[in-house]
């Protein structure tokens, strides 16, 4: 059923990471991608795949589920690893017909695929530890600056969980369509790829119809639930940081001054 | 002093061709004058297309008079500076549940008035608790929206709604896509936000057994009010209520047969339970 989806990858537990603040969890996936791009040695990949690792063990989400997100990128990686052992020049180490590896190849190629893994997988730890409302709000709040240089921020984070909520919605309503047109004798599922194509315009129509009447009700209530825009809105449950969200910023800073230390000094 | 006033309201949509320009009128109000009092129980009935979602519209300065004027606890509605006070004391709910929620989660949803209207968090969080336990929701606080029932969902809406500590609640044919038991819930939250908690209701309907527990019903037909009076009043004038292509309740339409049959029963029996006291007494 396509109602079975599940909408970003929450996994949820009861962890340290959990329930740290989308702030937080955001500036960290920052601070990780940035950091994976300050060292090329073997003591810098150690330092971050300790941190990696631990990060992992804090979240309690089951390993499976942040190696998830590798499927999708596995052809990327592939790749970039071998252009990278094929195309390094250096020391030889095997040639056969026309193509070389050297040692400073395997080495960089190495390096790449960690740095991409690492980096897939460390935003994994955010979505996965993060409801889409709570990483809605914290964007909203964290980028909050950027209304000084005329970002509708608000909005922004408005469209988006209003998109969130409507997913399911228009989910459930696809379905009903594609029934619905079924049952006219609407085929989807034979005929070649160009034939499929226009075979889904008699489900695409009704659905835009029908997601622009929702979108008027929609802000017809809104409106008459007396919203008017960001300003001057409170929250149910505000952002605040605690003490442990201090505390991760501090081990954030430690993490990030190490990886600059490993870059400058191997 | 009234809640709501409406003096001589009438309301035309603009009708354009193809090139925008304007092409006609169409008159969707046509002359209406009422007043409504706080902690009435009003139901306006009609057929489609008779001018009560319009209507409706206006008590909430969704829709500006095109003549007349509306009054809403002392305020011009096409007053721009009271719009927001307006909407404050009137709440909304609509036909279907499912376009009018706002947040992932129930709390969430329910508190999206209360924030519109900057209140600090720990009030927010009093409301909600006491909106969703009117509605008989509270433990459904926690749970997505989607994956309720209609009904329930619709009782979420009026909690949304009940947040905003409204005078007046206008719910537009709130049953409509419900399911008999989703429509037995919502109308027992409906008469409870009534006796309870006094707050005035104007509930449009053309599901006639729900308009038996108002205490004054309004019948609109090509957008002016062609009956008024009790539950008993309206009802009792069965062929006219035809007229405006509306029906009465089943134990009303048999009672009126049974009546016309020769047999002694009063006009305008409402319940199964009046019915079986004349029937017993004839």
């Amino acid at each position: 059923m396509i109602r079975d989806i599940t909408l970003g990858q929450f996994y949820p537990a009861d962890s340290v990471l959990h329930r740290l603040d989308p702030r937080v969890k955001l500036t960290g996936t920052l601070v990780y991608v940035i950091s994976l791009f300050l060292f090329q040695s073997y003591i810098g990949y150690l330092v971050a795949t300790a941190f990696l690792v631990s990060m992992i063990v804090l979240s309690r989400v089951p390993v499976s589920f942040m190696f998830k997100g590798l499927k999708a990128v596995f052809i990327l990686i592939l790749v970039t690893g071998l252009l990278n052992v094929f195309l390094t020049p250096g020391r030889e180490l095997v040639t056969f017909w026309k193509i070389t590896i050297t040692i400073e190849g395997l080495r960089m190629a190495g390096f790449m695929v960690l740095r991409i893994v690492y980096l897939i997988v460390g935003s994994s730890i955010m979505t996965l530890t993060t409801t889409p409302s709570s990483l809605t709000d914290g964007l909203e709040k964290g980028l909050g600056w950027l209304k000084f240089l005329k970002v509708p921020v608000h909005e922004i984070a408005m469209m988006m969980s209003i998109a969130l909520t409507f997913i399911p919605v228009l989910l459930e309503e696809t379905d009903r369509i594609i029934k619905a047109q079924q049952a006219r004798g609407a085929d989807f599922e034979s005929g070649n790829l160009i034939r499929r194509i226009k075979a889904l315009v008699p489900i695409l129509v009704p659905l835009f119809v029908s997601a622009f009447r929702r979108a008027n009700d929609l802000a017809i209530a809104m409106e008459s639930r007396c919203y008017r825009g960001g300003e001057g809105r409170t929250k149910l449950y505000p952002l605040r940081y605690q003490g442990r969200d201090v505390a991760a910023y501090i081990v954030l800073a430690v993490y990030l001054a190490g990886t600059i230390c490993v870059g400058i000094l191997f | 002093m009234d809640l709501i006033k409406a003096k001589e309201l009438i309301f035309e949509y603009v009708r354009r061709d193809k090139n925008g320009e304007v092409d006609g009128f169409k008159r969707a109000i046509d002359g209406i004058s009422l007043s409504i009092k706080q902690g009435d129980f009003i139901a306006v009935l009609g057929a489609n297309g008779s001018g009560k979602s319009t209507l409706a519209k206006h008590l909430n300065s969704l829709l500006h008079p095109t003549e007349g004027v509306v009054f809403v606890d002392g305020n011009d509605t096409a007053d721009a500076d009271k719009v927001w006070d307006i909407r404050k004391a009137v709440g909304m709910v609509f036909q279907n549940p499912e376009n009018q929620m706002i947040g992932t989660i129930v709390e969430e949803d329910v508190a999206f008035a209360p924030e519109n209207l900057g209140i600090e968090s720990d009030r927010i969080k009093e409301r909600v608790k006491e909106s969703l336990d009117i509605v008989e929701m509270y433990e459904y606080r926690r749970s997505t929206p989607s994956k309720l029932s209609g009904g329930q969902k619709q009782r979420i809406a009026i909690a949304g709604v009940l947040a905003m500590h409204p005078k007046c609640i206008v719910l537009d044919e709130p049953t409509a896509m419900l399911d008999p038991e989703g429509r037995r819930d919502v109308i027992r939250a409906i008469r409870a936000l009534n006796d309870v908690e006094n707050i005035t209701i104007i509930l449009i309907t053309h599901n006639m057994e729900e308009a038996i527990y108002a205490n004054r019903i309004y019948v609109m037909d090509s957008g002016r009010i062609v009956m008024q009076g009790t539950p008993r009043e309206v009802f009792s004038h069965v062929e006219e209520l035809e007229q405006y292509r509306l029906s009465v309740p089943q134990v009303t339409r048999l009672a009126y047969d049974l009546r016309n049959a020769g047999l002694d029963i009063p006009p305008g029996i409402l319940t199964r339970k009046e019915l079986c006291e004349a029937l017993c007494r004839s």
